[in-house]
This record gives C-alpha cells, structure tokens and sequence, in this order.
C-alpha cells in the first residue's frame, strides 16, 4: 500500500495550473455526491491501449470485471490488452493471507500462455488494504521468469481516476520508461510522400496522453511520417512495451490535450532534460497549431517550412470537404461538457465549423484552460462547473441548445431529456482526431442534429392530442 | 414520388420475383380445412411445395391439376374438374381453390367455367367452397397473386349484406382483419393481442398464424390445412364493427368486402415503425371506444426510446431494400423514421403504391440489379430475402433477412416485426448489424518510422472488434 505521503507527493504536481487551488481536479471527492472513477480506474484506462502487455488485475472480480474490455482504443497489431485478466481474488484468499501466492501463480500463468513482452499488476483496494506487497511479489516474479512485471499500485481509495493516471505515469517513469534505446532510424520507405524529398532530419518524439480512441491517432500519424517526425511512443494508444521503454530518447515531448499524465512529462524534463508542450489534434485549428508546435520545439527551420507547406495543403483540403456540412451545421447550438478533452480545443473545432458554443463545462479546466475560452467565445461566456444531470438540462434548455456534446455517461441523460447528443469521451466509436477526423465529426453531428427521431419522440401520442384521428376511409353510416 | 425504373434487360439475374400462384397458394393456406390446386403441370406445384417447406419447416398442402402434353394441347378442362373431385373425395376440404398457372393461361383455360362444370356435376360436394382465380406466373407476384386470391375468396364467400341480413355493428366487438402476406403468423399472434387489449375480437382473413405457425397437432397427418380462419366466419363479416386492411395491395379486397358488407374500412399500409403502430392504435381506440391501455402506451414509450439508443446506428446509414410493394414500402418508412436512407430500392413487379413510396427511384428488377445499384451507392446494409444473403457477401454488408422466402435460417416465419415491440425488436436487430458488421473503422496505419516488434508486421488481423 502507499504511504499518505506517497500521495502526497503524487498529488503535488507542480506542472499542474490547479495544484496551488483549492478545486484542483485530484481533490478528495465528496461523499454522496461524487462523478467519476478512482484511482484504479484511471491507472487501468491510462496503460491499457498498450497493447502486448498482459494486464492483470490484483483484486476481487468487481475492479476487473465490470471495467475490462470496455474502451474505444484501437491497436494496429498486438491484441494481449482485449484480453482480461485478474486473480479474481476469493474470500479464503483474502482471510486466509493467500492473495500474494494467487498472484504469484497468475503471472506465470500469464506469462506461459500468453508469452507477453511484460506484465503489469494493478493493485486494488482490498489487497492494499490487506497489506499485499505487490512490490515484492513483482520483483520476484520478474527475477524469476525473466520477464518484466511492473507494479501499478493504484488502490481505489487512494484517490480519484485522475490520481490514477498519475500513478499510471508514474509507474512507467520509474520502472519502464529508459530501460532500452530506440530501434536505430529504419530505411523508411517514402514512396508515399512523393512531394517532400526524403533528405533532412528525423527527429524522434513522444505523445502523452494520446489514446488511439476508435484509431482516431491514425489520421495524424501519416502526416508525421510525412515530416518525419518519428514517434517512439504514444503513451499510450497502440504502443508496445518496448516502445514505451524508449521515450527517454525523444527530443520533445507533446502533451495531448489533458493534463492527465502530465507528471510523466515534467519528470521526463527533470530526468533527461526533454522539452514539452501541450497540443491538441481535435480541430482544424489547434492540429496546424500542434504540428508547427513541434517544428518551434525542435528549433529546425527546415521542419517549419515543410511543416507551413502540409498545413497549407491539408487545410486548403479539408475545409473544401466540409464546405457541404458547414451549411448543414451553420448556426446549431452547442452545450460543450467535456470531461478530459479539453474544452478549447473542442470549441474551435466547433467554432471552424460555425456552430455556436452557448455554454462550456469547465469543471476540470485550469486557470489558462478558461482564460483560453473567455478568449475564443468572449467574456460573458457560461462556464458550468455543476455538471449534473439536472444542471446540465436546465442550460440546455434555458440556452436552447440543439445538442450536447459530453461524455459517455452523460448520453442517457440526454436521450431521456430527448436532447440530441454527440459522446466525445474515450467509449465512443468514431475517430474525431486530425483533419481527416473533423469530417467524422461532422457527420455525426449532422446525423443526430438532423435525425427524425427527435420529432418522433417529442410530439405526444395521437391519441392525446385529438380523439378521433381520422384513418377511416369511407363514412361509416350505413342503412 | 418514385421514379420507377422499368426493366431494361434481357436476362433476370438471381431473381427476387416470386409468381403468383405462390401468393394465392400463401393466401388459401390461411384458411380453416383448405387446398390450394395448381392448375398446370406437376412441377408447378412442386416447386411451390418446396418453396413454401424451406421457408414455414411445415408440410404444405398443394395440389396439381398435373396438366401433361395431351392436356396441354388438348385442353384441360377434365384434369381441373378431376383435380377438384379427388381431392373433395379423398380429404374434403372446406375450401379449394383453383389457381392457374403459365401454362394454363397460355393455353387459354378457363377455371371458372370448370368450378360451374363441376358444381353441376357433383351436388354431392355443394358444401365445399370451390374458387378459381386467375394467377398466371407471367405477371404480378406474390403479392398480387395473394391479393387476387383473397379477393376472389371474399367475392365468393362473402354474402351481400342485404340478402343476409347482416349489419355494422351487429357484432360489438369483431373486426375483420384483412392481412396483407408481409404479416409473418408472430405478427398476426402479436396483432391479436393488441386487438385483444381494445376488447375487441379480431377476424383474420387469412390467418396464417393459426395454419402456418409451426404447432404440434393431435393428428399426424392431415392432407388439408388444420387451422387457419373458418370458412364460417366469412359469413360474419358483414356484422362486425369495421374492417382493418393491412397492406395497400389489399386494398381491393378491401373495397369488395366494404361494398358487400357496408362495414368501415381503415387502411394502414403496415404496422412497421412508430408512425404506422400509432395509426393502428389510433384507430383501434377510436373503432372500440376504448382508451389506450396503460400498456401500449408504456410499449410506445419503449420504443421511443429505442429509436433514440439506435439512432446513431441508424442515422445516415445507406440501405438496399429487395422486397414486393408492401414489404418495400413498410421498411422504406421504418427506416426513414429512423434517419437511415434508402439508396437501392428493387422490387418485383409494378404496382400502383410504388409511386408513392419516398424514395428518389425504384426498379423494377432482380438481385443483380440491388448489388450494381448497391455497389455504386455504397449501401451499408441489405434488407432482403434468403436469396440476397449471398449478395450482401458480395457487397461486404450485412443483410437483416425479411420476406420470402427465409430457408437460411431457422424461426424466421415466426419473428415478430410489427406493433411498438416488433418495431423495437427490429430496430435492435438492425443496429446490432451495423454495430457488428458494417461499422466504418479508420483502418490502421503502420508508421515508415515505428517501433511495433517485427513478429506483428505480418498478416494481423486489421479489426479489434
């Protein structure tokens, strides 16, 4: 189990705009009145898109078994992480002091069948609260078997989901992240990008807190190929373990849209002296911002060029295609309730598309985050930071919104209320990333703004309206 | 609103069209005690037979006039009149009708004339119901030759109201049904119920769920249908409190029956999707007085909020549709209910409710023409018989199998598709293979630069789902 200063030291996050504020996003969640998962939750959500690694749950079935198999990321190859694992821990187990061994025998279960590259333990409440020494059960496992097991020690009550990610991170930082160098620079086949001669500097860089959610990485990841920005990790949607031990080597680290692991950046800078920035691959707007983002970070004037060129090109591209959509969604309402995507970065997605955004939650933004927004959507903006059902409704309603944008949990709310709704959060199916990606979203807004069904579920049953509904086709009077 | 398209090649390629005799064999099947005759050569009915068995998993009564080469030429006349007299003799059935075929049209047969022959010949057997319909394979369709049928069934049976005395209302709670071949016997079980929660008493005309429903019987065997609606309740007709038509190719039938009888006529197309189950309730309310019980509206309710869970599924999604008018028209709007187009429609034959049907362009034609059409409009999904599964392969779609015939699959006869829970089971069903099957995934990119160990760079299966 962790110390309460362990935590303490977890909680404190100097790269975090909130750790000096009382409401910061890692704050001790309410009893009766909370949202949102624990620290478990958010460690398991953070590694799980690393894809060969055997995950295993240390606990009773409900940690594992109500949340494995439940996410919208997507590997390119290596399937391991779809499959769920947990030593499903028993009454006689716990009473009797024989959670260590089940443990024991689960990773070289693991490991015999599946032959995974690493394994990693997560930690739960009640064999932290027994007094479980995963550390050591780890460590001996590994000596062992001769592959790695990494301890995530993330217990529920430590904390909230975003104190998980955090020990997520942590994690990899210190017992991953620098244990092998890059792969040296393959003989890339360029054929693909025939417009940009193949003759300058690769540099190597990493994406933290990408997660691949529906593939969505995919429609930027050929245009990096294309400037050659070779990504060692993206921590962690369709990585590999052995990707992840390499990010120490990277020039540049680029934060993705959530402040979630943002630890595992700044210990990076502290460690190995990598520079980081934050960006966002959600909109038109912010994905230019982040590609030029990298080239100013990498100080290679030959990058900026090519990378103004792309820009250029895809921009000019893109916004021809959505030209049809734009008049479709010209003047549509938006309430925004983003949990970790960043609210901004949303907006100007929006925004590109001349939706017009009445209100935004901004429950785990930071300072910066709503100083960004009073920027994009002016000063008299509402910012909500009640975000339950019932508040959320009530703006919906007294801003006449026409759809809400939010996470997976708030989509039944929606519905029930009849009010059209686009899931943005981490369990959806549609990729929205990149320039590629705003035509899928798009579509979907289009698909519910515009959907029939709306009309259909709103108007009152025929029969309460009027009590004679007129099918008859002839009079019924008859001699 | 539709452009019909008309058919505009030689060669009919994977077939949708289904003949006529097939629907007027469909129809009579519905009836208490009956037997269809096929009037043409053996294989005729054969292949009705065959039909009908791979898709009910029942046997089927069907018998042949089995017109050979000298009757043929000759004239057949004797094989109609001894056809109906053996089949009186060995099974007496309550009703027989004559259905022609290709052959016997050509040939220029006239099956009404051959009942009259027979009626004076054989007083013996004036209690069993004999009708000819004309049924020829070289125009229509099922549907237009289950219409048939059931028209000339009414005009036979069904007296004139004045001559029998009979009178709207008479009976205070019947309704007459009549029930287009698009209701499977589930939808004709789930159809009674409601009518039942109305306290009224529906009257199938036909009622393939008592005859066709897949029921273990007390008798092994019967050469006649065992169940079905009772010849005898085609004489209370004229007494119930209106008459329901299902299906707007039953709408002559229908004219028939009001003309004979006096009785109110509601039409309703189908009973797929909201709109089409709140007219059904609608009227049920207003023809019994009744208010809508707690537990439609709670079922309506339901629906609604399937409709809201499935829409993202739905939205937008491009379908092919391959089915007869009736089956055609109740999906078109079931799915465009749900925001879901309908970019391929192909159907069998023309028939006066196509143009009507919202849809930019309906052809008339065959599978081949649903997978060109589909393949250029890049459909997601096909709705369509048994036969369409293979082109669905072909177009790397799913396909929700409806219509005639389902021989692929076991139970498909039974599936409930009408009323507020047909309509949510059938949007669920739909979802579920857009969900399974046909969602666009962004395909994986592999990075010129990546990392991924080498053993994956090979043959990986491309979807996680």
């Amino acid at each position: 189990m962790k110390s309460t200063k362990d935590i303490a030291v977890l909680l404190d996050e100097p790269a975090c705009e909130h750790n000096k504020k009382e409401k910061s996003g890692c704050a001790k969640p309410k009893p009766g009145a909370s949202a949102g998962g624990c620290a478990f939750d958010g460690a398991q959500i953070a590694l799980l898109p690393i894809a060969d690694v055997a995950h295993i749950v240390h606990g009773p079935i409900a940690c594992a078994g109500s949340s494995w198999d439940n996410r919208g990321t997507r590997s390119s190859g290596a399937t391991l992480y779809r499959i769920g694992m947990t030593t499903d821990l028993t009454e006689q187990d716990i009473v009797m002091g024989r959670a260590e061994k089940r443990l024991f025998h689960a990773i070289k279960q693991a490991i015999d069948t599946y032959a995974p590259p690493a394994v990693f333990i997560y930690n739960t409440c009640v064999p932290a609260l027994i007094g479980d020494d995963i550390n050591a059960v780890c460590k001996s496992a590994q000596e062992r078997w001769g592959v790695p097991v990494v301890p995530i020690d993330s217990a529920g009550f430590y904390g909230t989901k975003n104190l998980g990610n955090r020990i997520a991170g942590d994690a990899m930082v210190n017992h991953v992240i620098g244990t092998r160098d890059p792969d040296p620079l393959p003989e890339a086949d360029r054929s693909n990008f025939p417009a940009v001669s193949a003759n300058f500097k690769v540099h190597d860089v990493n994406l933290v807190g990408e997660y691949n959610i529906a593939g969505e990485f995919w429609h930027v990841l050929p245009l990096l190929d294309e400037l050659g920005l070779r990504i060692l990790c993206t921590l962690s949607g369709d990585a590999r373990f052995r990707e992840v031990q390499t990010m120490h080597k990277a020039e540049v680290n680029m934060m993705v849209c959530s402040k979630a692991m943002v630890n595992v950046a700044r210990k990076l800078n502290q460690q190995y002296g990598t520079p980081w920035f934050e960006g966002s691959f959600y909109g038109i707007t912010d994905t230019s911002q982040s590609l030029r983002d990298f080239a100013k970070a990498l100080k290679d004037d030959d990058l900026t060029a090519r990378t103004e060129a792309l820009i250029l090109r895809e921009e000019t591209q893109i916004r021809t295609e959505l030209e049809p959509w734009k008049e479709r969604l010209k003047g549509k309402r938006v309430l925004l309730f983003t949990g970790g995507v960043k609210s901004w970065s949303v907006i100007s997605a929006l925004q590109d598309l001349g939706m017009v955004v009445v209100a935004t939650g901004t429950k785990k933004s930071t300072e910066e985050d709503k100083a960004r927004i009073r920027e994009l959507m002016g000063e008299d903006t509402v910012m909500i930071d009640d975000g339950s059902p019932k508040a959320l409704l009530k703006i919906v309603h007294d801003y006449k919104a026409d759809i809400l944008i939010a996470g997976g949990r708030n989509m039944y709310t929606a519905l029930k209320a009849k009010v059209p709704f686009l899931d943005i959060n981490q369990e959806r199916e549609f990729g929205y990333e990149g320039y590629r990606g705003m035509l899928e979203l798009v579509r979907q807004l289009a698909l519910t703004i515009e959907s029939p069904v709306w009309e259909a579920v709103r108007a009152p049953a025929p029969w309460k309206v009027k009590p004679q509904s007129a099918v008859r086709t002839t009079p019924e009077e008859y001699a | 609103m539709a452009d019909i398209l008309k058919r505009n090649k030689a060669l009919s390629v994977n077939p949708l069209k289904a003949s006529q005799p097939i629907g007027g064999s469909l129809a009579t099947l519905g009836f208490n005690r009956s037997m269809p005759l096929l009037h043409g050569s053996q294989g005729c009915t054969a292949f009705a037979k065959v039909f009908f068995v791979r898709h009910f998993r029942e046997p089927i009564p069907l018998q042949s006039t089995a017109m050979d080469q000298g009757s043929s030429v000759m004239g057949a006349d004797e094989n109609v009149r001894e056809g109906i007299k053996t089949i009186a003799e060995k099974s007496h059935p309550a009703l027989i009708t004559i259905l022609t075929t290709g052959l016997a049209e050509t040939q220029g047969a006239d099956v009404h004339r051959n009942v009259r022959e027979f009626r004076e010949a054989n007083p013996e057997f004036a209690d069993i119901a004999v009708v000819g319909v004309n049924t020829p394979d070289f125009t229509g369709s099922v549907e237009t030759g289950y219409a048939a049928t059931l028209t000339e069934i009414i005009r036979a049976l069904v007296p004139e109201a004045k001559t029998a005395g009979t009178y709207p209302g008479k009976r205070k709670k019947q309704v007459n049904v009549l029930a287009s071949y698009i209701l499977t016997p589930g939808d004709l079980e789930a159809l009674r119920d409601i009518f039942e929660q109305f306290n009224l008493r529906p009257v199938f005309i036909p009622d393939i769920s008592d005859s066709l429903d897949g029921c273990l019987t007390a008798e092994d065997f019967s050469p006649v249908t065992i169940g079905g609606t009772p010849l005898s309740e085609m004489l209370t007709l004229g007494d119930a409190l209106a008459t329901v038509v299902i299906g707007a190719s039953l709408n002559k039938a229908a004219e028939l029956l009001e003309e004979r009888t006096g009785v109110p006529t509601y039409s309703l197309g189908h009973l797929y999707g909201l709109k089409a189950n709140d007219a059904l309730i609608s009227a049920l309310a207003e023809i019994s007085g009744h208010e809508v019980p707690e537990r439609i509206e709670r079922q309506r309710a339901q629906l609604q909020d399937a409709m809201l869970d499935t829409h993202f599924m739905l939205g937008q999604l491009r379908i092919a549709i391959a089915a007869d008018a009736d089956l055609l028209s109740a999906f078109v709007d079931l799915v465009q209910e749900m925001g879901a187009e309908v970019v391929t429609a192909v159907t069998s034959c023309n028939v006066p409710l196509l143009t009507k049907i919202p849809v930019a362009t309906i052809k008339i034609g065959d599978l081949e023409d649903m997978e060109l059409s589909g393949r250029e409009n890049k459909v997601q999904l096909v709705i369509g018989n048994s036969h369409a599964v293979d082109t669905a392969e072909r177009l790397g779609v799913p396909i929700l199998r409806a219509g005639f015939p389902l021989y692929d699959i076991i139970g498909g006869y039974q599936k409930t598709w009408i009323g507020y829970r047909g309509t949510r089971q059938t949007l669920f069903d739909l979802a579920n293979l857009v969900i399974n099957f046909s969602h666009e995934e962004i395909p994986a990119y592999y990075s010129i630069y990546g990392q991924k160990p080498a053993s994956e760079l090979t043959d990986y299966p491309t979807s996680c789902h």
